[in-house]
């Protein structure tokens, strides 16, 4: 056998995550998926844990997702959402650190505005701390889940081609596709309009197209991110129309491409601006399996920082039936 | 009336003299009284033995926030003048943007008298250009100028409007006095919080490009040579700004520029893991621009150092990068970083440090600073140049924290500090 794999206390980013880490997380998730297809969705992998979600941005689907996975896994939890930011509530980041620290809590979940803001936290607090989106920073398990799920369709993830299209700039699911999936072997390109792509993204490994024609010629895997409004106010694009026209995914450009292509969106999806509906909802798209596996990459991380070992996961999968 | 002193036995640099050598330094009656070997001591003379150490004249530093009045937890004129000959500083220029601001004559003269108080540094008040530091209406320069302001600067913020820039730089000419400008174009720069290039693309934050600094520096070297006004450029960082401001003295422009410590020895490296004292405005750049200041110091297009010293409390240091305020202090580690960046790597000689970190900067400001010849003021920094020590700040006398050299080795070390005639500062051996 070989060595086996280990992780950090925190889970911050999958910049800082070595490839057999990454797969281990992935094979993990792996036997976990089919706990969510049984009737009592539940193993006590995590009995006795704490684990708290703290929300500082709305979000229904990636707090729902780590929810369902914590209970799935029988951790004890508390939502802390819909709180605003930390500043105008008038408790620094550091002070809510400190309380979360002195309830003996054994992990977090924190999703921020601030890029940084998990690392900030993950610096400061003996718990595991689990990134769940930081700004523009990372959403590591975002990136996971859209890695399980090309892997499922693709056989795996080395050679093959995937491009991130859409707000490069502003997006944390983006650096974390492209760290994960560059770790892994993939070749990762992005394409935006020039004003959503950052400077220097090339040093990052990735390449760049201005036309999102030369995207679909050259990709296996579209990941679709989510245009938001502000962007246009903030005036990056002149208007959602024209985004759609020369940027959005629709049946007619994907009709011309050389091969069939897999369509992820991390949603929410604007239905007409990045993506047309027959796309969203074609034979392609893979959108809601993405949901599905978000649940099992969750319960695999949760297990794995949570000092799981990755060859008993089969293991814990089985102990509620015997 | 302070005691007269001699220092024996120490290394001379005094570039306004072109002295580098071993002499003995008779200081009297808060002047300089004479330079030469063997000195006698006049009767009831304090004699220091200073041998193995540079005698040099006090360092000036164009650009320090002490932030009273306003927000005294950060910094006080009293501690930052302290800190300040902690660091052999013993002339510096105080920035207007306090809370009130620095712009009329009775907070130029709370300025001065608060400095004289404190009798540490020499404190020299830099006017407000605009009222309110709102970049609209113009100060009364004359009446600053008067009251005993050396420049005037908008610095915290930029002269956006590019009228009032014209306007300032031509009413100053009838006063003498420079204008200080945070060149900085907003409409670039605006929601940024680090440089902009990979390491900002990888953090996910919000990138401030070169371009910000390269249009305004631009903007206004062609406003001073419309104008005739003497400009001078702060805390250069880029190398557009750097060609920009070699092309206006080349035409003859009346501008003159100044680079931080910090710019001279760290890049944008030094902000991952979201290191909030390392953000600073303008921000760390790359490699290739922290070259190009260096040897833009050491050609002289560069003319001097100054710290844009910055003191922020802990608090608002310790939250996200996002929330974090720009600006990180400097008056107690410049020498020792200047030393070893510029000096240990063989780029700067120390005469030629001294001298833009010294004679440059006061010439600049009209400063009666800067020289050791007979007769002048009697300021004085002794340092040991080769002495390595780790950077506390802990120990700093600054009531602010936030550097980014916490930890590292630095080189060369501040003795003893003397203004007017008073030693005012003496690190005991450790």
């Amino acid at each position: 056998m070989t060595a086996r794999v280990t992780f950090g206390k925190d889970l911050t980013g999958l910049e800082g995550l070595r490839a057999e880490q990454i797969r281990t997380i992935l094979d993990v998730a792996e036997p976990f998926k089919e706990i969510s297809e049984r009737p009592i969705k539940k193993v006590p992998a995590l009995r006795g844990k704490t684990i708290v979600n703290l929300f500082y941005e709305p979000s229904t689907r990636t707090r729902v997702s780590f929810e369902f996975a914590e209970k799935r896994l029988s951790a004890d939890t508390v939502n802390i959402s819909g709180v605003g930011s930390s500043v105008q509530k008038g408790e620094t980041l550091v002070d809510t650190a400190r309380n979360l620290e002195a309830m003996r809590i054994d992990m977090v979940v924190v999703r921020h505005g601030s890029s940084g803001a998990a690392q900030f936290l993950a610096d400061r607090i003996a718990s595991n701390v689990i990134n769940g989106g930081d700004g523009q920073h990372e959403h590591p398990t975002q990136g996971l889940l859209d890695m399980l799920t090309i892997r499922d369709h693709l056989g795996g993830i080395e050679g093959h081609r995937v491009c991130i299209v859409g707000d490069i700039l502003h997006s944390r699911v983006a650096r974390s596709n492209i760290w994960g999936l560059l770790k892994l072997g993939a070749e990762v390109a992005v394409c935006g309009p020039p004003t959503l792509v950052p400077p220097g993204i090339e040093e990052l490994g990735v390449q760049v197209f201005k036309r999102v024609e030369e995207a679909i010629e050259w990709a296996e895997v579209l990941n679709v991110l989510r245009l938001q409004l502000e962007r246009m106010e903030a005036g990056y694009i002149p208007s959602l129309r024209e985004y759609n026209r020369f940027f959005g995914i629709s049946v007619a450009r994907l009709e011309r491409a050389p091969r069939d292509i897999l369509i992820l969106h991390p949603g929410p999806m604007n239905r007409g601006v990045e993506i047309d509906s027959h796309v969203a909802d074609g034979p392609h798209s893979v959108i809601l399996q993405q949901v599905t596996n978000g649940v099992a990459v969750r319960m695999a991380v949760l297990y794995l920082l949570a000092g799981g070992s990755p060859e008993r996961a089969e293991a814990a999968k089985r102990e509620s039936r015997e | 009336m302070s005691r007269p002193m001699v220092l024996r036995g120490g290394r001379v640099i005094d570039p306004s003299q072109g002295l580098d050598e071993r002499l003995d330094l008779l200081l009297v009656d808060g002047r300089v009284a004479r330079l030469g070997r063997d000195l006698d001591a006049p009767k009831g003379a304090e004699v220091v033995a200073v041998d193995g150490l540079v005698v040099a004249p006090g360092l000036v530093d164009l650009h320090v926030h002490f932030r009273e009045p306003g927000d005294e937890h950060k910094e006080t004129i009293r501690s930052g003048a302290r800190a300040a000959v902690a660091g052999g500083f013993t002339s510096v220029c105080a920035m207007p943007n306090t809370d009130p601001p620095i712009d009329d004559p009775a907070a130029v003269g709370f300025l001065r008298a608060e400095g004289q108080r404190a009798g540490f540094a020499h404190v020299y008040p830099v006017g407000a250009v605009s009222v309110g530091q709102k970049g609209e209406e113009m100060t009364e320069v004359g009446e600053l100028a008067a009251a005993g302001a050396v420049a005037v600067s908008d610095d915290g913020q930029p002269v956006w409007n590019a009228g009032l820039m014209r306007r300032v730089l031509e009413y100053t000419k009838a006063f003498d006095i420079p204008v200080f400008s945070h060149s900085e174009e907003l409409g670039l720069s605006r929601h940024g919080v680090m440089n902009e290039g990979p390491v900002s693309t990888a953090l996910g934050l919000r990138g401030i490009p070169n371009a910000a600094e390269d249009v305004a520096v631009a903007r206004d070297c062609i406003i001073a040579e419309l104008t005739g006004g003497q400009l001078h450029i702060q805390h250069v960082s880029t190398r557009g700004a750097v060609e920009i401001i070699r092309a206006a003295k080349a035409r003859g422009v009346a501008v003159t520029a100044e680079v931080t410590p910090h710019h001279l020895a760290l890049t944008d490296e030094a902000v991952r893991g979201y290191r909030t004292e390392a953000k600073v405005k303008p921000p760390l750049r790359s490699a290739a621009s922290v070259t190009a200041v260096r040897d833009a110091l050491v050609e002289g297009v560069i003319d001097c150092v100054a710290t844009d010293h910055a003191p922020h409390h802990y608090e608002d240091k310790e939250r996200e990068f996002d929330d974090a305020p720009f600006g990180l202090i400097g008056v107690e580690t410049a020498l020792a970083v200047c030393i070893r960046e510029l000096v240990v790597s063989g780029r700067l000689d120390l005469p030629e440090l001294i001298n833009r970190l010294s004679c440059r900067p006061a010439q600049i400001a009209r400063l009666p600073a800067g020289t050791l010849a007979e007769g002048s003021p009697a300021d004085v920094v002794v340092f040991d140049p080769e002495v390595r020590w780790i950077c506390q700040p802990e120990e700093f006398f600054s009531l602010s924290r936030n550097t980014p050299f916490a930890g590292q080795e630095l080189v060369g070390r501040v003795v003893m500090t003397i203004v007017d005639g008073r030693s005012v500062f003496a690190r005991g051996a450790d």
